[in-house]
């Protein structure tokens, strides 16, 4: 008993040992971002819809070339997702209220300050690095896709068509090819002939935002897209329509990813250590309830033998007491009869 | 792919008829998936990464598995000894089960050979799925150890099985650890994304619904496979185990009607916390409803009632729809309330390739069961290793089996 209960002390503690750390990761707390993080700003105000920036995404990061050219607008007639041949694509909005004209949006990964994709990958391949981008590490991904299952922007995609292997594909802000010195700016940034895309850093973004807002009156709704979405991102959005009506939910809320799993995370090593001793307890109740019936048992047993002994050696005494009785009894009466007889015999020789 | 029977007679039986050609199957589509990629084969996009492998092979496929956690605690722990005979047969049905759960993920992950990567190469602790794939492959490891004492048995090493058997109780306790882990973790996966499930099967108690939820599974499958088993390998059951049975049935059939009643107000309690209760007049409410009504309201129902007139028929009903009810849960909190917002057109659907596999991984398990079951002591105690006293006034009877009869009986075949 002591053995085996050390062994499962042994093992809980082993394993919230091994689970503690995940927990701790996970707890509650605020990341504003890594200080002096990069970004972009795109403009919808500005924006064409001319594709550009995929082309020179397409390009910098030498995806394969798309079916239709990308000088063929019509593809914006149907709203499109990024996927694995492409990291960025624009799309058109038609008909929305108060506008002039439709609007454009371009989309990629947002590169969160807390990203979701490298908080639900169990094996490390996403990293936020202290430049701003969420890069991913092809090196040690599984495959298992839960990233995009995490992603509230639904942006990292797979290679389903490669057998051997398939990669999760997604924009990477160019960060190997800036921190390589080979661009200056994002591909899709330096493509753009408007400037709708401004890259930079975030808070300078959020101060230049906030800038044209002041600059502009009317023109702008006052919101900047990504400043909290999801705990906040790098890439942010600033448009003169709801954000809604271009493709960005508004019902995201400002709680970044990890946190809506790090309660449930805490609560592992929890189980781990309170279990076993719980567990360990009910199985010593219910082993000593057998013992307690069982010695219960025994008692009654040895009560009914030693009772039915008892009664049996009285039985027997009185038996005994009785052959006694009989037996003097008939002694007497023996004797009686025999000493009746020979009074009898005297009285007839007498006569 | 051979389903070859000792018996050649019969051999074209259309039990075998049908397992071949599901094994034919599997094997091509197995094919398929390894040399044409997932595109090849399912209907996987990159809006629903998870398909059914995911949600049946691994969702349910690990609930339906929690009657080797649940039985063995019941037995160990809570020391309900009358269920000893039934914890065999739970324990191979969850190590089977556990076993074809990671089979399954070898099909479902882009790189397979790199599965065992969050333990030995980087692991990345802050994601629940990683607490998953640690307690999943522990607990496989637990599984194993459990059931290894039967195939010990088998051929006749006793002191290896010896020392095992002497571990029950932690290997038992260990087990109930990392099932609560790990069943209510595969809830926890969909946390962290509450912006594309449905406000009706997201809750902060997703983790407490699917371990409460998987342990009524448990119940029930140990049921429903008692049922089956008794009809296919009758003929490998001991005295005990059959004297047992009815007991087990009812036991776990009010164990089952009890979880299932705490888990229908637990779903009440999160529809009333999150304040849901208008969702309930939409079509998705509608669906809800029909879940929670027609698969836990209904068969705590029928379970209550079987057990108070003693219906072992009612209790197999009760089973059965417990069982369909975890599948259809799982399904809903999966694929369906999952992209809820998803215009129709890019939902998923599963392609015919993707049930094949499903399929074709059930019946694997089906078949190494069976082979395992009338091979090993698993219906029975073996002779040589007998724990089970008989009662007193129950004479002790020759053990039904000679140790050398390794033929299956006659009516295990050909169904």
């Amino acid at each position: 008993m002591k053995r085996r209960a050390f062994l499962s002390l042994l093992g809980a503690g082993g394993a919230a040992c091994l689970l503690g750390q995940s927990a701790q990761a996970a707890g509650p707390k605020e990341f504003p971002g890594y200080p002096g993080s990069f970004g972009v700003l795109f403009d919808a105000t500005r924006c064409i819809g001319c594709r550009r920036c995929e082309a020179g995404c397409n390009q910098v990061n030498g995806l394969p070339a798309p079916p239709e050219p990308f000088d063929d607008l019509s593809v914006l007639n149907k709203t499109r997702r990024t996927n694995a041949k492409t990291y960025t694509i624009v799309n058109r909005y038609d008909n929305i209220p108060g506008a002039a004209g439709p609007v454009f949006r371009k989309n990629q990964c947002q590169h969160c300050l807390e990203p979701a994709c490298a908080s639900s990958c169990f094996v490390r391949a996403f990293t936020k690095t202290p430049q701003g981008a969420v890069t991913w590490d092809g090196s040690v991904c599984v495959g298992c896709r839960y990233c995009m299952i995490a992603c509230p922007f639904d942006i990292p995609t797979f290679e389903y068509g490669e057998v051997i292997s398939p990669r999760i594909m997604k924009c990477t802000m160019c960060w190997d090819h800036i921190t390589a010195g080979k661009l200056t700016v994002p591909g899709c940034v330096g493509a753009c002939p408007v400037e709708a895309l401004v890259y930079g850093k975030r808070a300078d973004l959020l101060r230049i935002a906030r800038g044209r807002f002041a600059a502009f009156p009317g023109r702008y709704l006052d919101h900047i897209y990504g400043e909290h979405e999801m705990g906040g991102t790098n890439w942010l959005y600033i448009s003169g329509v709801p954000f809604k009506d271009i493709g960005l939910r508004e019902d995201l809320g400002t709680t970044s990813a990890p946190q809506y799993t790090s309660g449930a995370l805490a609560v592992v090593p929890i189980i781990a250590t309170a279990w076993p001793a719980l567990l360990v307890g009910v199985y010593a109740i219910h082993r000593r309830m057998d013992k307690v019936a069982h010695e219960e048992q025994v008692q009654a047993v040895t009560q009914a033998v030693a009772k039915a002994q008892e009664e049996a050696a009285a039985k027997l005494a009185k038996a005994k007491a009785d052959a006694a009785a009989d037996k003097k009894s008939a002694i007497e009466r023996e004797v009686k009869k025999a000493l009746e007889e020979a009074a009898k015999a005297q009285t007839e020789e007498d006569k | 792919m051979s389903t070859a029977t000792p018996m050649k007679k019969t051999w074209l039986t259309p039990f075998n008829i049908i397992v071949g050609i599901i094994l034919l199957v599997g094997g091509f589509v197995t094919i398929l998936r390894f040399t044409k990629g997932l595109a090849g084969v399912t209907n996987l996009t990159d809006n629903y990464p998870w398909g059914i492998w995911i949600s049946f092979d691994l969702l349910c496929g690990v609930a339906l598995a929690a009657g080797g956690f649940t039985t063995s605690a019941a037995c160990y722990i809570f020391g309900l000894k009358r269920f000893h005979s039934a914890v065999r047969p739970a324990i191979l049905t969850a190590f089977l089960g556990y076993s074809l759960v990671v089979f399954a993920l070898h099909y479902d992950v882009g790189r397979p050979w790199r599965l065992p990567y969050p333990f030995f190469v980087q692991s990345g602790t802050t994601s629940v799925l990683f607490e998953v794939g640690l307690c999943v492959f522990l607990y496989l490891i637990t599984l194993f150890v459990e059931w290894v004492p039967s195939a010990l048995e088998w051929l006749g090493f006793k002191k290896p099985r010896n020392v095992i058997v002497r571990m029950t109780l932690a290997l038992t306790i260990f087990g109930v650890v990392l099932s609560t882990m790990h069943q209510s973790s595969l809830g926890a996966l969909y946390l962290i994304a509450p912006s594309k499930m449905h406000p009706l099967w997201y809750s902060m108690f997703l983790p407490l619904f699917f371990f409460v939820s998987a342990i009524a599974a448990g119940l029930s499958m140990v049921i429903f496979e008692g049922t089956l088993s008794h009809h296919y390998l009758h003929a490998k059951m001991d005295k005990t185990y059959l004297k047992e049975h009815d007991g087990v049935t009812f036991g776990f059939a009010k164990g089952a009607a009890v979880v299932l009643v705490v888990y229908f107000f637990i779903k009440i309690v999160g529809i009333t916390l999150d304040n849901n209760w208008h969702y309930l007049f939409t079509g998705y409410g509608a669906w809800f409803l029909f879940e929670l009504l027609g698969f836990v309201a209904l068969p705590a129902f029928l379970y209550a009632m079987a057990v108070r007139e003693h219906n072992a028929c009612l209790v197999r009903w009760g089973a059965v729809i417990t069982v369909l009810g975890i599948v259809l849960n799982r399904f809903n909190v999966s694929l369906v309330a999952f992209n809820w917002q998803l215009p129709p057109a890019q939902k998923y659907f599963p392609s015919w390739m993707e049930i094949a596999i499903s399929v074709f991984i059930v019946t694997l398990g089906l078949l190494v069961f069976r082979f395992i079951a009338t091979k090993m002591p698993i219906f029975y105690e073996h002779p040589n290793f007998r724990e089970h006293v008989p009662h007193e006034g129950e004479e002790e009877e020759a053990p039904e089996f000679v140790e050398h009869e390794l033929k299956p009986h006659p009516q295990s075949l050909g169904h």
